[in-house]
């Protein structure tokens, strides 16, 4: 019987900040105590804190210590573990109050979330199946095969109100039931864990921390369309989400809850990893598809839809990792329960991967109709150093910008589709007065010209010019008429592409255009930029308060400053490139950015 | 291969283990304190500490944690055992051991009644 129980954090986030040596250390010095028949350490999933990982929990404390580093395990061992005093040195500081938070669900982070997809994630060990089972794992499975029909399932996800999470928000019952319907034979299963926006990290997060909750609602799936056989599309780049599913697949099959004959039911469901490299496309449904078939990841026009004629020409459905990750839930604690989270049309909870300017980076799980500004500065701990929100953005390359007049709007899929963003997957940076909004719109249009798969004209030049209208306008060389053009091929843009990737990638463009034209027309007609960042508009210029110490003529690297000791220095903005060097070493204050 | 009834057997036993994972460390909790500086791990706090955990976990008791404290000033008495009710004055045993510590549980925890006979007396 362990009396105590070390919670480790093994997401990808801790892990990359040494999580891994940290559990080895405690695992060395607890048995070096003798103590390890007393004292549980267990590796968990990501807590949604990264800002301040690798995070350690103590329990029965439930102390929340963070920033852990290897050389402070012997103070939590020989302090708290031996001789229970908390070490005060390391509890996480809350932003809000002054003195240090003892336990994790005291932080105003955790106070205002709900957790349901991520639930079981920095809770469980999600290599021991043992743990996933003690919280009522796989009895949704058993339920399901036990007592329900196909139809009663579809019933139960519709009367939910479950809709997609991968950020259309199409209703899973309604899928299912597509997929159901279709006469028997082969049919597919498929989970799409190609997370691809840049700062997205939820579905990683939920395979790396609770496997088994994907594979339970997959085997769910299988039952109610009649389908034996289920895929998960993962991106390589997620090693550990990788080796957990597959340690999550051996453990289930051992235990006869995949493969032949589940728990003696008569029914047959299997689950295999496929592997994607990575590309953007390929998280789209039909080029994912394609991609598990063996060919080059490229979309293909719909109808037919995948629930008809999806992977192999077999019905199939497909579902995001966060929406699997709920049904297992609802199947247990009813529609009722979970119809009763959120807002008219849109239920239950959705997680956002919070980056950008803000203080608490990390994964956070809300009920839907959750206010923006309460996601910020509430959970999110506002923005750093005292500077004022601009904009969110939301949905990633396919998304848009939310500026602060819409801060009080409660987010749901339908609210944000009205003010010109998307729910997406989930990504959402905030940005701050610091941060250029046509430089935003010009990051994600680098992104999806890169990952354009160039089978539609539309796309692959489209977006390709995009850019270069973008590129010129932060060049200070682009005009008026530029710019309606550029608004004008947007459109043109998302009339006419292919598949999502190409129909939602102007959307970054059209979204700050809707919000910050003025931005945009002072790099038109004023050739500045108004937050300071665009280089091309940019002058760095010494003022009179040089007292002439040479510091900044060393450090430029382009030996661009000259000038006499004890007197004013030049700038040769021909020579300058902008790196902003002089201004970090001058002790004086006296070189501006105008 | 695991059959359903195996499956429910698995989610029993380790619910006991898991136990310490409880997340609602709300103020309707119960807490028995033990004291575990040097004084009282060396009067015996350990194997009072280890009952104490094995008979909330194996009574299954919901919202009742067992922890450490440091030393309390009252050396002589070690091992202390002290228990916090919600909405209750605290009670402190003292001379306390695993028997005492079963009583204390069974009686106290689970019953409600207060083991007087453990009480600091006034000598």
């Amino acid at each position: 019987m362990f009396r105590s129980t070390i919670l480790c954090c093994g997401g990808t986030g801790c892990h990359s900040n040494n999580s891994g040596e940290i559990i080895k250390e405690f695992k060395a010095q607890i048995a070096q105590k003798g103590l390890d028949k007393d004292v549980e350490v267990v590796e968990t999933g990501c807590h949604g804190l990264c800002a301040v990982g690798p995070i350690v929990i103590v329990y029965p404390e439930g102390a929340f210590y963070s920033n852990v580093k290897v050389e402070d395990v012997s103070e939590i061992v020989d302090e708290h573990i031996i001789k229970g005093r908390l070490v005060q040195r390391l509890l996480f500081k809350d932003q809000s109050k002054s003195e240090a938070v003892k336990a994790l669900s005291d932080t105003n982070f955790y106070k205002k979330q709900t957790r349901v997809a991520l639930r079981n994630c920095g809770v469980i060990n999600p290599e021991n199946i043992d743990e996933y089972i003690a919280y009522d794992g796989y009895q949704a499975l058993i339920k399901v095969l036990t007592t329900m029909k196909p139809e009663d399932v579809v019933k139960v996800l519709l009367d939910s109100g479950l809709r997609g999470r991968g950020g259309a928000g199409f209703p899973t019952g309604k899928k299912w039931q597509f997929a159901m319907m279709q006469p028997k034979g082969q049919k597919y299963v498929c989970c799409n864990a190609d997370e691809g926006d840049p700062g997205a990290f939820m579905d990683r997060s939920v395979l790396e921390g609770d496997p088994h909750a994907v594979l339970e609602a997959m085997a769910i799936a299988g039952y109610t369309i009649g389908s034996n056989q289920g895929y998960i599309y993962v991106r390589a780049e997620y090693p550990i989400a990788v080796e957990r599913c597959k340690i999550a697949i051996a453990q289930a099959k051992e235990y006869g809850l995949l493969g032949k004959n589940i728990l003696g039911t008569g029914f047959d469901f299997d689950i295999d990893i496929r592997l994607g490299a990575g590309a953007f496309v390929c998280g789209e449904e039909t080029a994912l598809m394609t991609s598990i078939e063996g060919k080059r990841g490229e979309p293909h026009p719909r109808p037919p839809f995948p629930a008809v004629k999806g992977l192999f020409g077999k019905p199939t459905i497909l579902n995001n990792v966060e929406t699997y990750a709920n049904i297992p839930q609802i199947i247990l604690k009813g529609a009722e329960w979970f119809a009763s989270m959120g807002t008219e049309k849109s239920k239950g909870t959705k997680v956002f991967a919070l980056g950008g300017k803000i203080t608490n980076t990390g994964l956070v799980e809300i009920p839907m109709g959750t206010t923006l500004r309460t996601v910020i500065e509430d959970i999110g701990g506002g923005i750093p150093n005292g500077k004022k929100f601009k904009a969110a953005q939301t949905g990633g390359p396919s998304g848009g910008c939310i500026p602060a007049e819409h801060l009080d709007i409660p987010i749901d899929y339908d609210n944000l589709i009205s003010i010109g963003s998307m729910m997406g997957s989930g990504g959402m940076i905030v940005m701050d007065e610091d941060n250029c909004m046509v430089d935003i719109a010009k990051f994600f249009l680098e992104f999806t010209v890169d990952e354009s798969c160039g089978k539609c004209t539309p796309c692959r030049i489209g977006t390709r010019r995009l850019l270069e209208y973008l590129d010129k306008i932060t060049r200070g060389q682009a005009t008026m008429q530029d710019l309606d053009d550029m608004e004008k091929l947007c459109y043109y843009i998302k009339d006419n592409a292919l598949c999502g990737l190409g129909q939602t990638a102007p959307n970054p463009v059209l979204s700050t255009l809707r919000y910050f034209r003025d931005e945009y027309e002072a790099h038109i007609k004023e050739k500045r930029c108004p937050a300071g960042v665009c280089k091309h508009l940019l002058r760095y210029e010494i003022t009179d308060a040089c007292k002439g110490c040479s510091l900044c003529a060393r450090k430029c690297p382009v030996n661009a400053i000259s000038g006499e000791i004890k007197q004013k220095f030049n700038i040769d903005q021909d020579k300058c490139i902008k790196c902003g060097v002089c201004i970090s070493n001058c002790k004086f204050g006296a070189i501006v950015k105008k | 291969m695991k059959s359903i009834d195996d499956i429910k057997a698995i989610r029993d036993k380790m619910q006991s283990e898991i136990i310490l994972r409880d997340n609602t460390s709300g103020n309707d909790e119960t807490r028995i304190v033990v004291g575990m500086a040097t004084c009282g791990i060396s009067a015996g706090a350990r194997p009072v500490f280890n009952t104490l955990v094995e008979e909330v976990a194996t009574r299954q008791l919901k919202n009742v944690k067992v922890t450490r404290s440091g030393c309390l000033g009252m050396c002589k008495l070690e091992p202390i055992v002290e228990v916090f009710v919600p909405g209750q004055e605290k009670v402190t045993y003292v001379h306390v051991d695993s028997e005492k510590a079963k009583q204390i549980v069974a009686n106290h925890i689970v019953n409600g009644n207060i083991c007087t006979e453990y009480l600091i007396t006034n000598e």
